[in-house]
């Protein structure tokens, strides 16, 4: 995973509430078997109307998304945030993420955002206003600065060094093989095993 | 003081803890199947780890896979094929198609006993909420965390609330689980539950059988919560009982004496509480496209301006999308297709109350109906039942276990504007096929319904 610092351009102002993981990439994109690739399906269905906010020229480039409560809901296919990412995106804001999305954007360096409603709708008012509006958003200090708006988002130490050194996790936990070692010693025997 | 039932299992699987960083939890059994997980090996491979425990690691395939008699189509063909050279690569115990035991991962760990009181358990799909039911903590996680259970057999997490959802009194006798946890949706809506674990008390819970509870954890992440419990009870034990990878002679007692702990603590607190009566809940019928936006089936399509100012906007798109007019009584709404299956419910018990609704009776002329078990062993019990011959004869096409028209990653999908009765779990836009508008529905109301030819009850059928 690439660190994140910064992050500094357009937002694309969807404010939807309640926007499922089956609209960000619809399941068929799921028979794929790479990581990469998933830009041209994300939105797939909204994107066929022409009226869509992602098909408006004005907001191409836009690296980060404005999204609406619960934005990530629905299944846990980590291809929603790859087709984020594919498609340029670097952070979601919304006054609320759903749980699994939000971990999956931590394990990839999208960054989660949860500001509150407010400034989230002031944020959409601004890009609406002026899509050439920038939004910068400092991971090291959790806050996010558009002209006249400011706010803090929270994020737990262990995510924010996650973002800003780009951790290999698997590398980390593989540090503490003796605890895990430890821990497999004291499980009880009837638990299931498998083969 | 005291805990709750989920403090007591995270608790218990607490590896590591150090401060400003989340808790590293022990996984007791990893489910895999072959829509999130190539990724994950891929990953694997690049970084030449290996699966740390294929012992507790169980692989099925059941997203993409044909459910009558036609091969997959190529690019899913790929993905089955991916999965099985994965399974044989990293020594994981794979159910492919074909095998008795394949089916819906979330149907079969149940099923085999493997699912048990007090146990972590992870999968790649966010229904993994649904072992919950027996007194597990599960919980669905995504591909990076895929790939970090499978070399480590950990996952770094940080510690969820708890919120209790107790629903007492009596079951009205035709209302079914799937009412219970689409009244409790409505209720605290699509976020109600987010970043809790919700635990389902009362006394209409426990009066549940060991499917009913399957079905309200299972869509716990439909109110947006990471994970749902029931505590387990001797309901739980007796259904766990004998089945192949329960514990069996001394070990079922030491087993018997832990699960019976596992019961949250007279003076512990939940973050959150919400109690429902069950005496006022009544069948439910979806009629937007989120899992919160349904009415009693006596009611009718609402006007968008009668709702809360905050859901108006979504209401509104959800009508235009479903084709649907305020007013419209839901008895009224005539259906394309009936779909019984899916991780929510297509166990035994799902298919016995829907062949009883239909036994004898036609399903209307012009719909297509499709039962689709929720594993071959459920198939293969319905059929010693008999139970094949009564969805064939009254019109349905009876087919082998998968995810099917739940998601529409296989080729039984809705074409687009066809309006569907489900038993599934999520009606969001396109779920059943592009352009296809979906009603989440109890397996009885989807059976009287098939006949019908509209929404409706079992006592509605001549």
């Amino acid at each position: 995973m690439e660190p994140v610092r910064r992050i500094v351009g357009r937002a694309l102002p969807l404010a939807r509430a309640d926007v499922d993981t089956d609209q960000i990439i619809p399941s068929h994109w799921l028979k794929r078997l790479e990581r990469t690739g998933y830009g041209p399906g994300l939105f797939e269905a909204w994107r066929k109307d022409p009226a869509f906010v992602l098909n408006d020229p004005r907001y191409q480039g836009a690296v980060v998304l404005l999204a609406g409560a619960n934005f990530g809901c629905g299944s846990s296919r980590e291809h929603a945030v790859w087709a984020l990412l594919d498609a340029g995106f670097r952070a979601v804001i919304a006054p609320r993420l759903a749980d699994i999305f939000r971990n999956n954007a931590l394990r990839n360096g999208l960054v989660p955002v949860e500001i509150d409603a407010d400034s989230v709708e002031k944020l959409v008012g601004a890009a609406r206003r002026d899509p050439t509006t920038t939004i910068a958003i400092d991971v090291e200090r959790s806050t996010v600065q558009a002209p006249g708006i400011r706010a803090t988002f929270a994020l737990d130490e262990f995510s924010r060094t996650r973002l800003l050194e780009g951790l290999d996790e698997i590398a980390v936990t593989l540090r503490q093989e003796g605890d895990i070692a430890a821990f497999e010693t004291n499980r009880p025997e009837w638990l299931p095993r498998v083969r | 003081m005291g805990s709750t039932l989920s403090e007591k299992v995270w608790e218990r699987h607490v590896v590591r803890r150090a401060a400003g960083e989340p808790d590293l939890l022990y996984v007791d059994l990893h489910l895999v199947h072959e829509v999130t997980s190539p990724q994950a090996f891929d990953g694997l491979r690049l970084a030449k780890r290996r699966v740390r425990r294929p012992d507790l690691t169980l692989a099925t395939m059941d997203h993409n896979v044909p459910t009558n008699d036609e091969p997959a189509e190529d690019i899913s063909a790929r993905q089955i094929e991916a999965m099985a050279r994965n399974a044989r690569e990293f020594g994981i115990r794979c159910y492919p198609t074909g095998d008795p035991n394949q089916g819906i991962v979330h149907v079969i760990s149940p099923q085999l006993g493997l699912t048990q009181p007090g146990m972590t358990i992870v999968c790649g799909d966010s229904h993994t909420s649904t072992h919950g039911a027996l007194g597990a903590l599960a919980w669905g996680i995504g591909t990076s965390e895929i790939e970090h259970v499978l070399a480590t057999q950990t996952i770094a997490q940080t510690k969820p609330g708890t919120m209790a959802v107790t629903v007492e009194g009596v079951l009205p006798a035709d209302c079914a689980a799937k009412d219970v946890i689409l009244g409790i949706i409505a209720r605290i809506g699509t976020a109600g539950g987010t970043g809790n674990v919700i635990e389902y008390r009362g006394a209409a819970i426990g009066a549940l059988s060991m499917e009913g509870r399957l079905t309200i954890c299972n869509m716990s992440i439909e109110a947006g919560a990471r994970a749902g419990m029931v505590a387990p009870d001797d309901v739980t034990f007796a259904w766990l009982q004998g089945r192949p990878f329960a514990p069996k002679g001394a070990q079922w007692e030491q087993a018997l004496d832990y699960w019976r702990s596992l019961v949250t603590d007279a003076g512990a607190t939940f973050d959150r509480e919400v109690t429902i009566d069950a005496t006022a809940l009544r069948p439910y019928v979806t009629w937007g496209t989120n899992p919160a936006q349904s009415v009693t089936i006596d009611g009718a399509v609402p006007d968008p301006d009668s709702l809360p100012h905050d859901s108006r906007d979504s209401a509104r798109r959800a009508l235009r999308y479903q084709d649907l007019t305020p007013g419209t009584a839901m008895r009224e709404i005539a259906v394309d297709a009936v779909f019984i299956g899916s991780c929510s419910n297509a166990r035994i018990e799902d298919l016995r109350a829907a062949a009883e609704v239909v036994r004898g009776r036609r399903v209307r002329s012009g719909i297509r109906g499709l039962v689709v078990p929720g594993s071959m062993g459920v198939k293969a019990d319905a059929e010693r039942e008999g139970l094949d011959r009564i969805f064939i004869d009254a019109g349905f096409e009876w087919r082998d276990a998968g995810c099917s028209m739940c998601l529409g990653m296989n080729p039984d999908v809705l074409r687009p504007g066809e309006r569907c009765a489900s038993t599934s779990n999520r009606n969001f836009e396109g779920r059943q096929g592009p352009g296809g508008r979906t009603h989440l529905v109890s397996p009885t109301v989807a059976a009287a319904t098939a006949i019908a030819g509209h929404f409706a009850l079992p006592s509605d059928l001549r």
